[in-house]
């Protein structure tokens, strides 16, 4: 159960692109084909469900505060978290050189498909992001981590996949000349977002994993709500 | 402009207006979208990101003849998570309520394509002093969307800049809110930060009509 609500919350809710921005750089220039879309989108499930289990496993034995007890006792109070950023973005470095290897040797077919998209994925923030991620939500386990980056893959790989096919019929529209290109790309991207907060109510009752964006909105309701009732005591009166 | 001689100011100046890095290179995007709903946060990414790109291109650029060019890319990441390191732990420091705001997006700096973008473009095939200033030039053309973004969606999302009710108070309806004018929380929210970018590549566009792409 814990499996499939995390696998359906990072696929629709948190979803990488239009809750959280990231790899808005790749999502945005490799967009103009379908075809292209597909590679890239592919590539980034892969990484990411590679990667994200090995950050996990990195952050719980030897970045964490007290993670190198199992070196002894006298390293128990050491806290390596700081490091954090530099350790996740060499795994990954690595991880992407390594993937590219192995795919080139093993799979010719694939390395060809993917080819040109994997360097560009070391430095792709949806990447990296869905390490920190994992790090800041407290992922509980080594399978639990697995499948946010897997799902988290498929999310940005659904995103890419409806912008690009959205991209490749606007050609056809008449479009205002300041806006083609990126603008309008701009602006479809925002709908699309706005389209994907309604599955916002789809998991209530989980944890609340709030995310600063909604901390502010929270606060203005609640303004609101006093606006309110200031309002029906002005009536009553 | 005595110590800038006028190509060192059009490092500055391009970026700013015509080649700005959000609006025409597509460079930075993830993080500025994120991080504006509020002026202050937009003006503190900014800072943290001029930092990191001056530095980080100065640095690059000393190193571009001793680096093999075929584990490059680990350098440079090396390299911007050092320096983006040392603005995580200032930031916990002085202000840690704004780096509780800005979470990982500090850390996402380091992938923020508008530093590995130029370190490509330019830090590897110019002098130091030059990568400099265009890593400053970049960031502050990054700054200056960030904060225009930050601007309007702060003042139209809740009537504040900065923290200050500039709008008038909404619960004791005074200022511009007496006049029945109500707060858009719509701003606020994630997607429309996309939007008011569209709507300044449509302005910047519209005025300088040689940026238009044909599809």
């Amino acid at each position: 159960m814990e499996h499939i609500e995390l696998f359906f919350k990072s696929i629709f809710v948190d979803n990488m692109v239009f809750a959280t921005f990231l790899g808005m750089c790749s999502y945005l220039a490799v967009s103009k084909k379908v075809s292209t879309a597909v590679g890239l989108g592919a590539a980034v499930i892969f990484v990411m469900a590679i990667t994200v289990p090995l950050n996990w496993l990195l952050d719980q034995y030897i970045l964490q505060e007290g993670a190198l007890k199992w070196l002894g006792e006298e390293y128990a109070d050491y806290d390596l978290s700081f490091l954090s950023f530099i350790m996740f973005i060499a795994t990954i470095a690595t991880m992407v050189q390594l993937v590219e290897i192995i795919v080139e040797k093993f799979a010719p077919a694939l390395y060809n498909s993917l080819g040109i998209f994997l360097p560009l994925i070391a430095v792709n923030c949806a990447i990296l992001g869905g390490s920190l991620f994992m790090q800041s939500r407290e992922i509980a386990s080594l399978d639990l981590a697995f499948n946010y980056g897997v799902s988290s893959g498929i999310g940005f790989f659904l995103a890419i996949l409806a912008i690009a096919a959205i991209r490749e019929k606007i050609r056809y529209s008449n479009v205002p000349a300041p806006l083609r290109g990126l603008g309008i790309t701009f602006i479809i991207t925002g709908l699309m977002a706005i389209g994907f907060m309604s599955f916002g109510g789809m998991l209530t009752g989980g944890d609340e994993e709030e995310t600063t964006e909604t901390v502010v909105a929270q606060v203005d309701v609640e303004k609101d709500a006093k606006d309110l009732a200031n309002n029906a005591k002005e009536i009553l009166e | 402009m005595g110590v800038l001689s006028k190509k060192d100011l059009k490092l500055i100046t391009d970026p700013l207006a015509d080649n700005n890095p959000i609006t025409i290179q597509v460079l930075g995007i993830c993080s500025a979208l994120a991080i504006t709903a509020e002026l202050k946060a937009s003006i503190v990414m900014s800072i943290a990101v001029l930092f990191v790109m001056g530095l980080g291109n100065f640095t690059i650029s000393l190193m571009r003849n001793i680096i093999p060019p075929k584990i490059r890319i680990i350098v440079q990441l090396i390299v911007v998570a050092t320096l983006v390191i040392i603005v995580d732990l200032v930031l916990k420091a002085f202000a840690y309520e704004l780096s509780k705001t800005l979470s990982v997006f500090v850390g996402l700096i380091i992938t923020n394509c508008i530093i590995m973008g130029r370190f490509e473009a330019f830090a590897l095939a110019n002098g130091p002093i030059r990568s400099f200033i265009d890593g400053v030039g970049n960031a502050l053309g990054y700054a200056l969307i960030l904060i225009i973004v930050g601007f309007f969606r702060e003042l139209l999302g809740s009537g504040t800049l900065l923290g200050f009710k500039v709008l008038g108070n909404p619960i004791e309806k005074t200022g511009v809110y007496a006049y029945g004018y109500e707060n858009n929380g719509f701003m606020l929210l994630a997607p429309m930060a996309l939007i008011t970018v569209g709507i300044i590549i449509w302005v910047q566009r519209s005025r300088n009509t040689d940026l238009i792409e044909d599809n």
